[in-house]
């Protein structure tokens, strides 16, 4: 059996420019960030963005990688405002999908079962439906003859996730409070990849993760296992850790001003790689704490 | 110190906001009460610890909890008794057993309410959240509205976006909208229902205002034409069991202030 650990930087070598990429988590909540960063630091562009949008839509945003936003909302939740996305939309600097919560859930499950769309009921009379033209509704063939809309499949080329733990086949558990759409973003893309605060031995891997209703990301859905300790940082990831508030508090001030966002930029992104990152961020810990 | 039996001096604007907001879920019966915010959270749960006690309410994250509990209180101060993650929530709310109390950027006259993006939504003014669950809330159950400060700029004859539908959108929709119910709006000033007039879609009524506040207040903070009524009846006080309800149980740090400010 294939042994799938992977390093975020082979991960970001197989994908390539254009693609539709779908990203785990919700809002600022367990978030793939370190394979976020690892596609920050390489030269990989106009990408398609699918995600219940956090920080990971901001930076891929700012930062010119993605040429289309697809989202029913993006926010730091704590903070409500997501300051990288308001940049690029309030300056056009992206292309937008928006959707309500609920048409995003029946795209991705649309695009799990293989299906060109699912009926729903969201979104019906809203301007939803006239800020994205692509849109239509259906006719139930039955007798009722209701009118839906038609949530067209979210297919992606690629699915990017973060876990509480793993094994190197690729079975890996989401441990805490919510394990939002993780399964079916994996399930509608070609090829997913799951990073984890820990990755075991299969043997160990019940064990690790306390309860078998946590094991539901199962190989046959990923192709790729990145072990990256502090994964999510700045997002949370419990049980493991919360939100680091007083960083995603200095990552807003910072994009609210160009030379302070160059010098974030500079100073996290920019840096070799993700040990580089966390380093710097354990630095950041230390000046806040004086 | 305030007490229990010192009411009728002390009943502050935010009080009388959270008992408005627990008024909205009377009659709900066994559903879920979902508000967003300070003022809504604390309403609802005032709701449930009297006049609505079948409600069924979550901690906010992805728990349901029994008992009345403060604002804030962590998992391990309540009885958890079911597990209510994001995919069940877009779930359930399709069966529209729920009843959720959000807060509008802009609402206008029919309840349409944005929370996506002022100024043009191809390249807004102001980006906000997007559209979040707004359209699948507002086709599947029952919505509420809090705004805690009543404005022309938020009650606005014309919304951006129209992220929540209402009642003329509604009847556009026809049939498979036969679940939206737009049933109030609550704001630091009164209560605000919805009136159909002759058949036409339903549009804003002020049902209630709030004590020392005034239907002229009200009127010259709306940017639309306000249904007002003959006689507009004031909020009613919140009782001696309500106020040490909010005031000693669900928000003793007085988080409703900072929304409602004395």
């Amino acid at each position: 059996m294939a042994d799938k650990r992977m390093t975020p930087e082979e991960v970001v070598a197989q994908l390539s420019d254009g693609m539709t990429v779908g990203i785990g988590g919700w809002g600022s909540r367990r978030k793939p960030m370190a394979l976020v960063r690892a596609i920050l630091r390489s030269d990989l562009k106009d990408l398609t963005i699918v995600s219940y949008g956090g920080p990971d839509v901001g930076l891929l945003a700012r930062a010119g990688k993605a040429k289309k936003l697809v989202y029913a909302f993006v926010s730091l939740d704590s903070i409500p405002l997501e300051p990288n996305f308001r940049h690029v939309r309030e300056n056009g600097l992206v292309e937008a999908v928006e959707y309500d919560e609920g048409m995003f859930l029946s795209g991705l499950r649309a695009a799990a079962y293989r299906l060109p769309f699912l009926p729903t009921r969201a979104g019906l009379g809203s301007d939803i439906l006239k800020v994205s033209p692509h849109l239509k509704t259906v006719a139930s063939p039955y007798a009722d003859g209701e009118e839906l809309v038609a949530m067209p499949a979210l297919n992606l080329d690629v699915a990017l996730v973060h876990a509480n733990v793993a094994d190197e086949k690729g079975n890996a558990a989401l441990t805490g409070p919510d394990q939002f759409m993780d399964d079916l973003f994996c399930l509608a893309a070609e090829k997913a990849y799951v990073s984890a605060e820990r990755v075991v031995s299969s043997e160990d891997l019940l064990k690790e993760a306390g309860c078998f209703h946590t094991l539901v990301l199962h190989r046959y859905m990923t192709a790729g296992v990145v072990e990256t300790p502090n994964g999510a940082h700045f997002t949370e990831c419990p049980p493991e850790y919360g939100r680091d508030e007083a960083f995603q508090k200095a990552y807003v001030t910072a994009a609210g001003d160009p030379e302070a966002w160059t010098a974030f930029e500079d100073r996290f992104l920019k840096v070799a790689d993700e040990a580089a990152y966390q380093a710097e961020v354990a630095k950041f810990r230390e000046e806040s704490a004086k | 110190m305030s007490t229990a039996t010192d009411t009728s001096t002390e009943v502050t604007r935010a009080d009388i906001c959270v008992v408005a907001v627990a008024e909205c879920f009377r009659g709900d019966g066994e559903i879920i009460g979902s508000p967003m915010g300070t003022v809504p959270t604390i309403g609802a749960r005032l709701a449930r610890a009297t006049f609505e006690p079948d409600l069924v309410l979550s901690n906010g994250e992805s728990l349901f909890f029994e008992g009345t509990h403060r604002l804030g209180a962590r998992p391990d101060e309540f009885a958890a008794v079911g597990w209510i993650p994001y995919r069940q929530v877009l779930d359930v709310l399709a069966s529209g057993r729920r009843h959720v109390m959000m807060g509008p950027v802009q609402i206008d006259a029919h309840g349409n309410a944005n929370i996506s993006a002022i100024g043009d939504w191809a390249k807004p003014k102001r980006q906000v959240l997007g559209s979040r669950g707004g359209p699948g809330n507002t086709i599947n159950h029952t919505t509420s509205y809090w705004i805690p400060k009543h404005s022309a700029r938020v009650l606005t004859a014309a919304v951006d976006m129209v992220s929540c539908i209402g009642y003329d959108r509604a009847a556009q929709v026809g049939k498979a909208a036969r679940f939206h119910e737009v049933r109030r709006v609550v704001t630091n000033l009164g209560v605000l229902d919805f009136e159909s007039v002759n058949g036409a879609p339903a549009t804003m009524r002020i049902a209630s205002v709030h004590p020392g506040a005034t239907v002229d207040e009200i009127v010259a903070n709306t940017g639309f034409e306000l249904i007002v009524p003959a006689d507009v009846p004031e909020t009613r006080l919140p009782s001696d069991e309500e106020l040490r309800l909010i005031r000693e149980v669900l928000d003793p740090r007085g988080m409703r202030l900072r929304e409602v400010p004395a």
